[in-house]
């Protein structure tokens, strides 16, 4: 058996030798000696964009953070932070075309640390970092006016709809899966899945897949009522973003002075970012949860567990996106006789003469990887699971009208709703304000 | 003192948020100070080498520009400046001329002039070259391999994933430095070695 697998390789070998014996480079007819003085053109190499547009990128990149987080801490304009996000839709979208951009910079350092031999580019690195920084101070600024794929959503919010509270909480695990995902396939090598699934880089381009186009329609025509459907329920980066934006050290506040839970911003969120002051009235059922919290504590190492065994059996379906892996079980297959007619990735493996053994070593130890980046991905899922599980049992007093500093955009939509924003402006006088209150005051008793 | 208590835990809550921001904070310092110690300040663009490439033709449908930023080169001094050229002509052309009928490029992007007798020259006219490299599988199958794809970078858009390098099945493509932007053959091959 074995021998006859050796006979079709062999005989297949032979076959295809004397196509690609022409693919080496070979001098066959001798350079010839002009009289006629004929002089030979150059071969021109125009040269890639010059270094000094890349430090304009990074230029641009501080400009840009520095400006929206002014215009949102400071001014507190929408109007300022809506044309800066303009701004850069034109710039980093349209005239950049999208790349280098923070989203996919996770993947480029993922690859960095797992691979010595990439040398990753400064502007990565500064575009990775410095949104982090900024928003580990204040909050998530380059949401609002800096980020392309936020912006050209933000463009198209049209009626925007609140998500129901169990259908978000829900949806809001696939960044953590995404970004999973996109860090062990960039790790081992497979690809950058965040930049092939981009839906809206297309727009920046005028063109993409006929598949992506569709996603990306779609994704603008769902976002006119679902403002931002990219940056809720998938963007990778806004998982870390959201991480910093909870422990940043200022963020940006509904009211400039105090709330008065006069409920004016309720619903001026688009995105549901809004915590709702608690009523007064509202018991606190604390023994139960205590309860449920205790066994969801117990059960948080064998949930994480699970999960990461679930992903280690993954590992052979995940490493198949490797074109290594891919290649090498092409190889087998056609070496079974599995397959009459090779593809042009196994005549070229075939071409280069490289030993078999090589090549499936190579395989293996990616599996390898696979199987060791499933069991990490699989844990991760389970805990960022079972941390939300236990944040839906943790209550905190909510003694005011705030932004949720996680998910909060820091877009200032909600600025203009609170009156004391309307005194801040000068369009009302405290005066006016106290007697507006006042009247809510005796309208509320009155209802009670 | 039940005041007292959640004033405490307030304070508690702000400690522990605090700590946690100076935490986070340096290890993004730390792992922006690793990554840099290993970072150059040049860019990597995408190159394909032309010594693994198999002229799959993939590099003409797959770029994300309309038109490839992928274009055959020509090494012109490696080139044989033949009448009959393979990579010029159909194989079995019955005419050795300017012919749409004789000529192998689907979009006749390749020029061919009379220098003296009996050599041609070949030239490649970049805004029709659609890069399909039929004409680079001619030149390597009968000629001195003068032909040869090459991401032009003034048309690359040098994207973070190349989406032909993706779909590349040779893996001829490969992240190189934005000083040494093309792999060449010939008297210029050694332009842009790898110092």
């Amino acid at each position: 058996m074995k021998l006859k697998k050796l006979k079709i390789f062999f005989v297949a070998l032979a076959l295809l030798c004397p196509v690609f014996v022409y693919s080496q480079v070979q001098e066959r007819f001798p350079k010839p000696d002009f009289e006629s003085g004929y002089v030979r053109p150059d071969l021109l190499t125009p040269a890639p964009r010059s270094v000094v547009w890349e430090y304009m990128d990074i230029l641009v990149l501080v400009a840009a953070l520095s400006l929206a987080t002014y215009f949102a801490h400071k001014l507190r304009s929408r109007r300022n932070i809506f044309l800066l996000m303009v701004f850069s839709l034109v710039y980093f979208g349209f005239y950049r075309k999208g790349c280098v951009c923070s989203v996919g910079a996770v993947q480029n350092v993922s690859f960095a640390l797992f691979n010595l031999a990439y040398v990753i580019p400064l502007s990565v690195i500064l575009f990775f970092a410095l949104p982090l920084i900024f928003t580990l101070f204040y909050g998530r600024t380059f949401c609002a006016a800096v980020c392309p794929l936020g912006a050209i959503q933000d463009a198209v919010v049209l009626k925007p709809i609140s998500v129901p509270e169990w259908l978000a909480r829900l949806l809001s695990m696939f960044p953590y899966v995404y970004l999973g995902l996109a860090v062990l396939f960039a790790a081992t090598g497979a690809g950058f899945i965040i930049c092939q699934y981009d839906p809206f880089v297309g727009f920046f381009r005028f063109g993409a897949d006929f598949n992506m186009v569709i996603l990306g329609m779609s994704m603008l025509l769902l976002g006119t009522i679902v403002a931002r459907p990219y940056c809720r329920y998938l963007c990778p980066y806004g998982v870390l973003l959201n991480w910093m934006s909870r422990l940043s050290r200022r963020h940006v506040r509904i009211t400039p002075d105090e709330c008065n839970k006069c409920r004016l911003c309720e619903e001026s969120c688009p995105f549901g970012a809004i915590k709702k002051a608690d009523e007064e009235t509202q018991p606190m059922k604390k023994e139960t949860d205590v309860k449920q919290l205790a066994v969801l504590f117990i059960l948080l190492p064998v949930i994480v567990f699970g999960f990461g065994w679930v992903g280690s059996r993954l590992d052979i379906s995940l490493s198949r996106l490797h074109p290594t892996v891919s290649l090498a079980e092409e190889v087998l297959l056609e070496n079974a006789g599995k397959r009459t007619e090779m593809t042009d990735a196994t005549k070229a493996f075939r071409a280069t003469g490289k030993p078999l053994e090589e090549l499936f070593a190579e395989a293996r130890a990616i599996q390898t990887q696979f199987h060791k980046g499933g069991w990490i991905l699989g844990g991760f899922i389970g805990l960022i699971l079972c941390l939300k599980l236990i944040s839906l049992f943790i209550r905190r007093r909510q003694l005011e009208y705030d932004v949720d500093k996680g998910t909060c955009l820091s877009c200032g939509r909600c600025f203009a709703y609170c009156p004391y924003e309307q005194v801040r402006l000068g369009q009302m006088t405290p005066e006016e304000l106290k007697e507006l209150d006042r009247r809510d005051v005796s309208i509320k008793q009155f209802r009670a | 003192m039940k005041e007292k208590s959640s004033k405490d835990r307030i304070k508690r809550r702000d400690f522990v948020r605090k700590s946690l921001h100076s935490i986070v904070g340096l290890s993004i310092g730390g792992l922006a100070g690793v990554l840099f110690s290993r970072s150059s300040k040049e860019e990597m663009v995408w190159q394909l080498d032309p010594n693994i490439c198999i002229q799959c033709e993939k590099c003409a449908v797959n770029c994300v520009l309309p038109h490839s930023a992928v274009k055959c080169v020509h090494s012109y001094s490696m080139c044989g400046y033949c009448d009959l050229c393979s990579g010029y002509l159909q194989p079995g052309a019955k005419h050795r001329d300017t012919g749409a009928e004789s000529q192998l490029c689907p979009s006749g992007a390749i020029k061919r002039t009379y220098i003296e007798d009996p050599y041609f020259e070949y030239t490649i006219d970049e805004e029709l070259c659609v890069g399909c490299g039929k004409c680079v599988k001619g030149c390597n199958s009968f000629g001195n391999g003068s032909l040869y794809l090459q991401a032009r970078h003034d048309r690359c858009l040098n994207c973070n994933q190349c989406s032909i390098a993706r779909r590349c099945p040779s893996q001829a493509w490969k992240r190189v430095p934005a000083s040494q932007p093309y792999i060449l053959r010939g008297d210029e091959s050694g332009k842009y070695r790898k110092g």
